[in-house]
C-alpha cells in the first residue's frame, strides 16, 4: 500500500462528487435496511394513490348523481389528488433530514465521518442527497400509480405541463423541506430538539400546501409556477445558508442546546460598545462614549457596509421603475388628481383618512421609526428580504404617482420636488441606512461573517443596526418628520394650491 | 512527525486546550493522560484536523491540520472513544465505505479488510451485523477502520476499553508493531500499565496544558526524585554505612539492609558493590524499587486539585 504523503493537488469536481455519492450510498441502504422507513414509504407509494383513485371517483359519482358538471370536478379534484399523492411520500424528507447529523452525532458515528478526507461540502452535499432521493422516488412513483390507476377508472390524464408542474412542485418542496431539515439537524444537539425545531419546517410548508390546494380549486395554475420559482429561490438560499454554517466542530463540541442569556448579553454589549474594527475581540469592553461613536463608529461602519446600501439603493431605483411601468398599465381616470386646485386645508384632512398616520411630528416620527424597526425585527425571519419590501412598497407609489401625473399632464419633477424632496432629501437616507443594516442582518443569517458562528453573526449584525439606529436613523427620523410637517405643505401648497 | 506550537482551543470562555507544545518523532509512541476533561480529546481532534485550533498551528508530517485539513485526514487514522459503528451494515461493507472515502482502489479495500480482519479475528464475524458485536468486537472494528489505509500516523483514544484480556493484548501487539514499522502513534488511555508498557514518551495534560512531558524513567525521576534502590546483605550493615555515605544519598536502613538514591546509578553501583566485595560483605541482592507511573500520575493530578482549592 502508498503510505508516502498525499500529493497537494486540487481535488476535481468529479473526485468532489464521487466522496459525495458514496455518502449518499451508505445512507441510501441504511435507510433501505430500516423498516421503519421502507414500511410507510410502500404504503404511502402503493395503497394511498389507489385510496386516492377510490376518493376521486367516489366524489365524480356523487356530483353525477346530483347532475354536476363531471368535467369541472374532475378538472380541479384530480389536479389537487395528484398534487397530494406526490406530496405524502415527499414528508418523508423531513424525518430522514432531521436525523443527518444529529442522530449520527448521538449514535457516536459522526466522529469517525468527519475525520474522513472529505469536505464539509460534499459531506453535506452527501447528506442532502441521501435525504432527498428515497422520498422523491417515492413521490414519482406515487404519481405514477395514481395516475396508470386514473388512466384505467376514468380514462384522465393531465397535460404535460401541468403533470410537469406537480413535479417540480413536489420536487422544490422535498428540496426546501430537507435544506432546512439538515439546517436543524446540523445546528442541534439532539434528535429531540431537531424534531422540536421541525414544526418551523413543517407549519410554513402546511399553509404552503393548503395555499397551492386553493389555487389548484381555484383553477389558477399560473401562479404555481411563481411558487415553484419562489420555493426555487428559498431552496438555494436554505442551501447556501446550510453548507456556510455547517461546522464540523460546532457540531462536535456542541452538547448542550442551552441559552446562556448573560453570554448573550456580554456579546451583544461588546459588539455593541467596541469600535467597529475591534468589535470581534474578547474579553472587556469599553464604556459607553457618544463622542467616538459619533465621530468615528458611524461614519466607519457607514463605509464599510456601502454594499448593502448599495444593494438597498439599486432596490429602490427598481422599485421606483416598477411603480412607474404600473403607472402605464393601470392609468388613474382623467381628474382623478387635480393638484392646480388643491384646496389649502389638504393637509389639515388628512387625519380622515383611517390608513394613514396622525400629521403631526409625533405621528409622522412615531409612524417611520414603527416601519424601520419593524425592518429589523423581519429581516431576522426573512433573510432580509422583508425590510426590501417593506421600503420598496413606498417607493413604488412614488413612482407609479409621478408617473400618473405626468400622465396627466403635470411635471414629475416639480411633482417629486414639492412632495417628497423637502423631507426625503433626510427620511430616504435614514430608511435606506436602516434597511441596510436590517438587510445585513438577514444576511447574518444565511452567512455568517468569518469567525462567527450564526448566533454571534447575527448578535453582530443587530448591535450594528441597533447602534446606526440610535445614534444616525432616528435623529435624521426626527428632523425629517418636523420637515415633513411644517415645510412640505407649505412647498406644495405654494406651488399647487388655490389661493383664495 | 507531529509538530505543535502554542496549539490552543477556546470554546467560549473555556480553555479546553491552552498553548500546547508538541514534538513527536517518527515511529514514536506518545501516550497521553490526564483526567476527564483535561483537553487530551480535543488535542486530538485538532491533530486529526476535525477541530480548527483558536491559536497556535499544528503540523502532521508538514502539513498544516488547517490549510491542509484533507491531506492530514489521509495520513492519520484515528479512533474515536465511541467506535460509532453503524449497526445495519456489516463489517465489510462497513470498511469498504471507509476505505472509498480514503479513496483506496477496490483491490486495496478487499485485501487490506481482510488482512485486518483475520489479524484481529473478526473474519468469522464479518457478515454479521454490526449492531449484533459485542462491546470488544466493535472496538477492535473501530480500530481496523483507523487502520485500513495505512495511516503515517495514528491517534488511539482508549484502545483497549472495553475489551477481555486477550483482545486487548492482541492490540497492544498491533500498536508494538505499528511502532517497529515506523508508524507515530498517540494513545489517549487512563490506563497507566498499558501507557507505561507501550509508549516511549508521556504527556501528562491537566487544564488543556502539559504538565509533564517526558520517558518514563525521566518522568519518575523529575516527580519522584533519583531511582531509589534497595541492598541486601548476607551480614550486618554495622561499619559498612560509611563507605556508602560519600557514594549515595542513604534514605533508610536496617540491620542487614539499605535503601539509597542516587543520579547515576550506572557508575555508582558497580563502585558500590566493589567496595562492599573489597571489605568483604555477602551481597545478596542490589534492585531498583519499583515506582510505578501511577505515582507520577497522581501527584500530578493532586497537584491540580490542590491548585483548584
Amino acid at each position: 500500500m502508498d503510505t508516502s504523503l498525499p500529493e497537494s493537488k486540487e481535488i476535481t469536481l468529479r473526485e468532489r462528487l464521487y466522496l459525495a455519492l458514496v455518502v449518499t450510498r451508505r445512507e441510501l441502504r441504511d435507510s433501505l435496511r430500516d423498516w421503519r422507513i421502507t414500511t410507510p414509504i410502500f404504503i404511502l407509494t402503493l395503497l394511498f394513490p389507489f385510496l386516492m383513485n377510490f376518493t376521486a371517483g367516489m366524489a365524480r359519482d356523487f356530483v353525477l348523481h346530483y347532475g354536476g358538471q363531471n368535467a369541472l370536478i374532475a378538472e380541479r379534484l384530480n389536479p389537487f389528488l395528484l398534487m397530494i399523492v406526490g406530496f405524502f411520500p415527499v414528508t418523508f424528507s423531513l424525518v430522514l433530514a432531521l436525523e443527518t447529523f444529529v442522530g449520527e452525532k448521538e449514535r457516536g458515528s459522526l466522529e469517525p465521518l468527519l475525520s474522513m478526507p472529505i469536505s464539509d461540502g460534499e459531506l453535506y452535499l452527501g447528506k442532502m442527497l441521501a435525504a432527498l432521493i428515497l422520498p422523491l422516488a417515492a413521490s414519482y412513483l406515487a404519481i405514477s400509480v395514481y395516475l396508470t390507476g386514473m388512466v384505467l377508472s376514468a380514462g384522465w390524464l393531465p397535460e404535460g405541463l401541468m403533470l410537469l408542474q406537480m413535479l417540480l412542485l413536489n420536487s422544490m418542496e422535498a428540496s426546501v423541506m430537507v435544506s432546512a431539515a439538515v439546517i436543524v439537524s446540523s445546528q442541534t444537539s439532539s434528535v429531540r430538539a431537531a424534531n422540536l425545531l421541525a414544526s418551523f419546517i413543517i407549519i410554513p410548508m402546511a399553509l404552503l400546501v393548503q395555499a397551492e390546494s386553493i389555487l389548484l380549486f381555484w383553477g389558477q395554475y399560473d401562479v404555481l409556477w411563481w411558487i415553484i420559482a419562489a420555493l426555487g429561490v428559498a431552496n438555494l438560499i436554505l442551501v447556501r445558508m446550510g453548507i456556510r454554517i455547517f461546522n464540523r466542530e460546532e457540531i462536535l463540541a456542541r452538547e448542550v442546546d442551552e441559552l446562556n442569556l448573560r453570554s448573550v448579553l456580554r456579546d451583544f454589549l461588546g459588539y455593541f460598545l467596541r469600535p467597529p474594527e475591534q468589535a470581534l475581540q474578547r474579553g472587556t469592553y469599553p464604556p459607553p462614549d457618544l463622542k467616538r461613536m459619533l465621530c468615528h463608529d458611524i461614519p466607519h461602519m457607514l463605509r464599510t457596509h456601502w454594499p448593502s446600501l448599495a444593494v438597498v439603493l439599486l432596490t429602490l431605483v427598481g422599485a421606483v421603475a416598477l411603480g412607474v411601468s404600473s403607472a402605464a398599465q393601470w392609468p388613474l381616470p382623467e381628474g382623478a388628481i387635480r393638484l392646480d386646485t388643491l384646496p389649502q386645508d389638504t393637509f389639515e384632512r388628512v387625519p380622515q383618512l383611517g390608513f394613514l398616520p396622525r400629521f403631526s411630528v409625533t405621528g409622522v416620527f412615531f409612524n417611520n421609526l414603527r416601519a424601520l424597526a419593524l425592518a429589523g425585527l423581519l429581516a431576522l425571519f426573512s433573510f432580509g428580504v422583508m425590510p426590501l419590501v417593506l421600503l420598496m412598497a413606498p417607493l413604488a407609489l412614488v413612482g407609479f404617482f409621478a408617473a400618473q401625473v405626468a400622465a396627466l399632464g403635470y411635471s414629475p419633477l416639480v411633482f417629486v420636488a414639492t412632495f417628497i424632496l423637502p423631507h426625503g432629501i433626510i427620511e430616504l437616507p435614514a430608511a435606506i441606512i436602516a434597511t441596510g443594516f436590517a438587510l445585513r442582518i438577514g444576511a447574518a443569517l444565511v452567512s455568517p461573517p468569518f469567525g462567527l458562528d450564526v448566533g454571534q453573526g447575527i448578535l453582530l449584525a443587530l448591535a450594528d443596526f441597533l447602534k446606526m439606529f440610535l445614534l444616525l436613523v432616528v435623529p435624521l427620523l426626527f428632523l425629517a418628520a418636523i420637515l415633513e410637517v411644517e415645510l412640505t405643505p407649505q412647498i406644495v401648497l405654494a406651488v399647487y394650491g388655490v389661493h383664495s | 512527525m507531529i509538530e505543535t506550537a502554542n496549539l490552543s482551543k477556546h470554546f467560549g470562555l473555556i480553555r479546553a486546550v491552552d498553548g500546547i507544545d508538541l514534538n513527536v518523532r517518527e515511529g514514536e509512541v506518545l501516550a497521553l493522560l490526564g483526567p476527564n476533561g483535561a483537553g487530551k480529546t480535543t488535542t486530538v481532534r485538532m491533530l486529526a484536523a476535525i477541530l480548527r485550533p483558536t491559536a497556535g498551528w499544528a503540523r502532521i508530517a508538514g502539513l498544516d491540520t488547517v490549510r491542509e485539513a484533507r491531506q492530514v485526514r489521509r495520513i492519520v487514522g484515528l479512533l474515536t472513544e465511541a467506535p460509532g459503528l453503524y449497526s445495519r451494515m456489516r463489517a465489510l461493507e462497513y470498511l469498504d465505505f471507509f476505505g472509498q472515502l480514503h479513496r483506496l482502489s477496490p483491490a486495496q479495500r478487499t485485501i487490506r479488510s481482510e488482512h485486518l480482519l483475520r489479524r484481529f479475528d473478526l473474519w468469522d464475524a464479518r457478515y454479521q451485523r454490526l449492531g449484533e458485536y459485542s462491546k470488544g468486537m466493535r472496538q477492535k472494528l473501530a480500530l481496523v477502520r483507523a487502520m485500513l489505509h495505512d495511516p503515517l500516523v495514528l491517534f488511539l483514544d482508549e484502545p483497549t476499553s472495553a475489551m477481555d484480556p486477550y483482545s486487548a493484548r492482541q492490540v497492544r501487539e498491533a500498536i508494538l508493531e505499528l511502532r517497529r514499522e515506523k508508524r507515530t502513534i498517540i494513545l489517549c488511555t487512563h490506563n497507566l500499565g498499558e501507557a507505561e508498557t507501550l509508549a516511549d514518551r508521556i504527556a501528562i495534560i491537566r487544564r488543556g496544558r502539559i504538565a509533564a512531558l517526558g520517558s518514563v524513567p525521566e518522568l519518575k525521576r523529575r516527580l519522584l526524585g533519583d531511582p531509589l534502590f534497595e541492598l541486601r546483605l548476607g551480614t550486618s550493615l554495622d561499619g559498612l554505612l560509611p563507605l556508602l555515605e560519600d557514594l549515595v544519598q542513604l534514605r533508610e536502613y536496617g540491620d542487614n539492609w539499605v535503601r539509597y538514591t542516587t543520579q547515576t546509578p550506572e557508575m555508582v553501583n558497580p563502585r558500590l558493590m566493589q567496595r562492599l566485595i573489597e571489605h568483604g560483605a555477602p551481597v545478596i541482592t542490589l534492585s531498583e524499587v519499583p515506582r510505578n507511573l501511577e505515582e507520577v500520575y497522581l501527584r500530578i493530578v493532586n497537584e491540580v486539585q490542590s491548585d483548584a482549592a
